[in-house]
This record gives structure tokens, sequence and C-alpha cells, in this order.
């Protein structure tokens, strides 16, 4: 049979960043799947040695904008266990909660997304409007609705007031509820089940050997999730990771909104343990030595490399962000499928080409 | 402060990756670092039960590596990255873009430069020329 390739992207009616996949085609079916990146690499590692590294906390803040949180945060954490900086426990809370509204607006952001992937308008509209209600709180609490730039090495610039706590438990209590009034269309609704369920099956040794992050990982039922490694102040907060085992596009959408409300658990729970520490702990001198930092952002496992030489600019910052470690996976899932679910596939990684793009 | 890592040589390289592969260890990531103006590293990590391990592998730059993408398909990308960035060449890469992963925009001219180019680089009969 005579084979046709189809260029998906860098252009997409549902992906607003650039990533191509050279698809082969055999009728309807994709029998290969090849992806290309580099339309909009920007090499801020490399600034690493021509910006001090309380400097480069804006730099990797800027590597992705939805989860630019949790990069500062892993950086920052870095850089405080090769000082030997201990973080005061209210910053580490506040680390906590910061960072569970990111992976909480990312993860509706995403579900959004997903539900227009396969033209269900209402859902996507329904879940925007809730993540706004997040989008305010960091907002009012940060200065900024994004890139709320809170971290700083040795805690967090940024504090919570006894009203602000207040505000932000009612707001959770109406988000709560908002996101569960819609459990049941993103998990049994016919739309959604027939474009979703037994669509690009991963299984969990795939998902294993080929190196998936997060989500990907997690709906294939490998329980690995980097909060179990009990940093900023998950040490004093039970956390369990969420699994899912059918490991196909319905699965990481399943994880996912089941980790939003666990955000919403996670985020009351840190605000309980506030108590009356420090925000930052005092900083002197400069890193030196090596160290390998990771977290859990939204899209999965994020390690940094970090390498000082005893002065003020860092020698080598490397990020391996979860996108990146999901492309493998991707690209191989894909062959066997029908070309009009590829979208949803691809959508189903939840794509950061900004962070894969660092 | 250093992290702990297991200095290999290149000619041990992949029969140490298989070796962990078939202890159950997961691929995170490797870590390309500039040691002086002739000499690097490539750290290569590994996770188990969130345990990280680290394989040291000391190259001059621009040198030339195995691939370990043929036991561990998820490192082509991570290989094809290095390549680009740091001038290394890994023998036996299953996907190689050949130095053109980060600037495949500047590749060709045509009006669908992506579609040709690697479909070519794929050995993969084109159906129909891009257009």
């Amino acid at each position: 049979m005579a084979r046709t390739v189809i260029p998906f992207g860098p252009q997409h009616p549902v992906l607003p960043e650039p990533i191509h996949l050279s698809l082969v085609l055999e009728d309807e079916k994709v029998v290969e799947a090849l992806p290309t990146l580099g339309y909009v690499h920007r090499g801020l590692e490399m600034l690493a040695t021509k910006r001090d590294y309380n400097q480069m906390i804006q730099i990797v803040e800027r590597v992705c904008g939805i989860c630019s949180m949790i990069h500062a945060m892993c950086y920052c954490q870095g850089i405080e266990e090769m000082m030997g900086i201990e973080v005061p426990r209210r910053a580490r809370m506040l680390r906590v909660v910061w960072s569970e509204l990111h992976r909480m607006h990312s993860h509706l952001l995403w579900l959004g997304l997903f539900a227009d992937s396969f033209g269900f308008e209402a859902l996507f509209m329904q879940l925007w409007k809730i993540r706004e209600k997040i989008m305010d709180v960091n907002e009012s609490t940060t200065g900024n609705r994004v890139i709320v730039s809170v971290n700083v090495v040795g805690g967090v610039r940024a504090d919570l007031d006894e009203s602000q706590i207040r505000w932000i438990k009612d707001t959770l209590v109406e988000v709560e509820a908002s996101i569960r009034s819609l459990q049941s269309t993103i998990m049994n609704d016919r739309t959604v089940c027939k474009r979703t369920k037994g669509v690009g099956i991963l299984s969990k040794q795939a998902a294993y050997d080929l190196g998936a992050a997060g989500p990907m990982l997690r709906a294939s039922g490998v329980a690995q999730d980097m909060r179990q490694l009990k940093y900023a102040g998950f040490d004093e907060i039970p956390f369990e990771p969420v699994v899912e085992t059918a490991g196909d596009s319905w699965a990481r959408g399943a994880v996912r909104f089941r980790e939003t409300l666990q955000s919403v658990d996670l985020v009351r729970q840190a605000l309980d343990k506030l108590d009356g520490s420090e925000l930052a702990a005092k900083v002197k001198g400069n890193p030196e030595g090596e160290v390998i930092m990771r977290v859990e952002q939204p899209r999965g496992e994020c390690l940094y490399y970090l390498k000082g030489n005893g002065s003020k600019f860092m020698e080598r910052v490397r990020i391996r962000t979860p996108t990146f470690a999901n492309i493998p996976p991707l690209a191989a899932i894909l062959p066997g499928l029908d070309f009009a679910d590829v979208p949803v596939v691809v959508l189903s990684i939840d794509p950061c080409i900004s962070c894969t793009e660092r | 402060m250093s992290i702990e890592a297991t200095a290999i040589t290149a000619d041990k390289l992949v029969a140490e990756v298989t070796r962990l592969k078939n202890e159950g260890w997961r691929l995170v990531t490797f870590s390309s670092v500039e040691i002086d103006a002739a000499n690097m590293e490539i750290l290569y990590h590994f996770d188990k039960d969130l345990k990280l391990t680290n394989l040291r592998l000391s190259l001059p730059k621009g040198g030339t590596v195995p691939s370990i993408s043929g036991v561990l398909f998820g490192a082509f990308l991570i290989e094809n990255e290095i390549r680009d960035q740091f001038g290394v060449t890994f023998e036996g890469l299953v996907i190689d873009y050949q130095g053109r992963l980060l600037n495949e925009c500047t590749a060709t001219t045509s009006n669908s430069p992506f579609c040709r180019l690697l479909v070519n680089q794929s050995g993969v009969t084109v159906a129909k020329e891009a257009h």
C-alpha cells in the first residue's frame, strides 16, 4: 500500500506551541511518527554562565509559564542543598501552597484543552471558568497570575495573612464543588469515553522502559511521584500518588482530574500548617559543588543538575523537563492509531513545548 | 559537595546500561557538563524506587560515544540534543537527526521542508512529493 506523509504541526488548532510530527500513513493508519523540535529553542541553560545564581531564578521561571513556580522551587532547593541552607517551615509550607495551586490551574487548563481537542467546547469553557478562580488567588497573593515569582534562595518572598488564608480556603470550597460537578461528564460522558478510552495505550512496562514521566507514567500503573521524596513541606503532609491502570488517553485524563482534587486537599493541609517562622533563611557566600534536585511538576518529574564553582555564576544548570521525557513514549504509541485520533493522543501527554525548548 | 557517580568508560557503557535496565532501573536523563576547554563529562541518571544512581563518562569535546538508544529508546532525543549542543557523536543512534534536532527550520527552504527532510532521513518512500 502506498504511504502518505502528513506534516502534523508545527501550527495546531488546539496546541498553541510548535512541535512537528512527521506522520507516515498507510490509508488512515499511522505507521510511523517522527518528532521534530527546535522551533523556539531559547538556550536558557547557557544563561547560567551570564547571570548570577540569584538572577537565574527569574530565568528558570521562564522555562515554562504554567509551572514557573515549580521550576524556581526546584532550582532554589538545589542551591539550598548545595549551600547547606535550612529553609524555614513557613516558607516550605508556602511553597507547597503555591506549587499545588500551579498544579491545579495547569491541570484545569489541560483538561479544558483536552475537551477542546475532541470538540467538547462547553466542557472546555466550564473548566477554564473554574481555573480563573485559581488565577485570581495567584494574582492577589503574589501580584502575578502565571509567573508568580515567589521563590528566593532560602525561602519565599511573599506571605499570606489571616484574611488571605480564609479567602483561599473559601475559594477552594467553590473550586472543589465546581470540579466535582463536572466529574461525571469528564469520567463517564459518552463523547469523552468514545474518543479517549482504549486510544493511545501505553503499557506499564513500556511506560517504564521508555522513561515516561508524571501522569503519563502513573496512568499506566506506575505509582511514582516525586512528591514522595518529601521535598518542601511534603515531609509533614501525607501523600499517595494517583494511579490508573488502563494506560490510555482516558486514564491520563483521569489521573489529572483526580490530582486536581488531591491538590485542593494538599493546599488546605499546607495552609493549616503555616507557623510563625521566618519567610527566608539568610544566605551567605556562593554555591559550590554539584547537586541533583527532582520535583513533581504538573506534567511529571523535573530534574535539575546544578554545578557551582564558588563564584556567583553557576558552572552548569541542566534542566530535564517532563515533556522532553514524554516525547519518545508518544512517538512509540502513535503507530497503529487512526489519523483522527492523533490530536487527542498528542494532547493526552499534556505537551509543554516551552519546557522542552528551554 | 559532589554527587555519587560511578565512573565508566565508553567501551563498557552499553553493557552497564543493559545491566541497569535488566535490574529495573529507569532512565531519567543524561547531563552533559563542560569540564575545561578540551574535555567534558556525560552523567547518566537512572531511577529505581525514587533512588538515583549515576554513571559518569569522561570524554574529549567532540568525541564519540556509543549510543544507548538501542537499549533504551527514550535516550534518542537526549543524545540528539547533546550532539547539537556539544558536538558529541553517538554511534548507533536509532533515530539520528544528524545535528539538526534544534535547527531544523534552517535546513531547507522549500514550502514543506520538514516533511521532506524527515522522510528522507528515515528512509521512507515518499508517496507524494512535498509541495
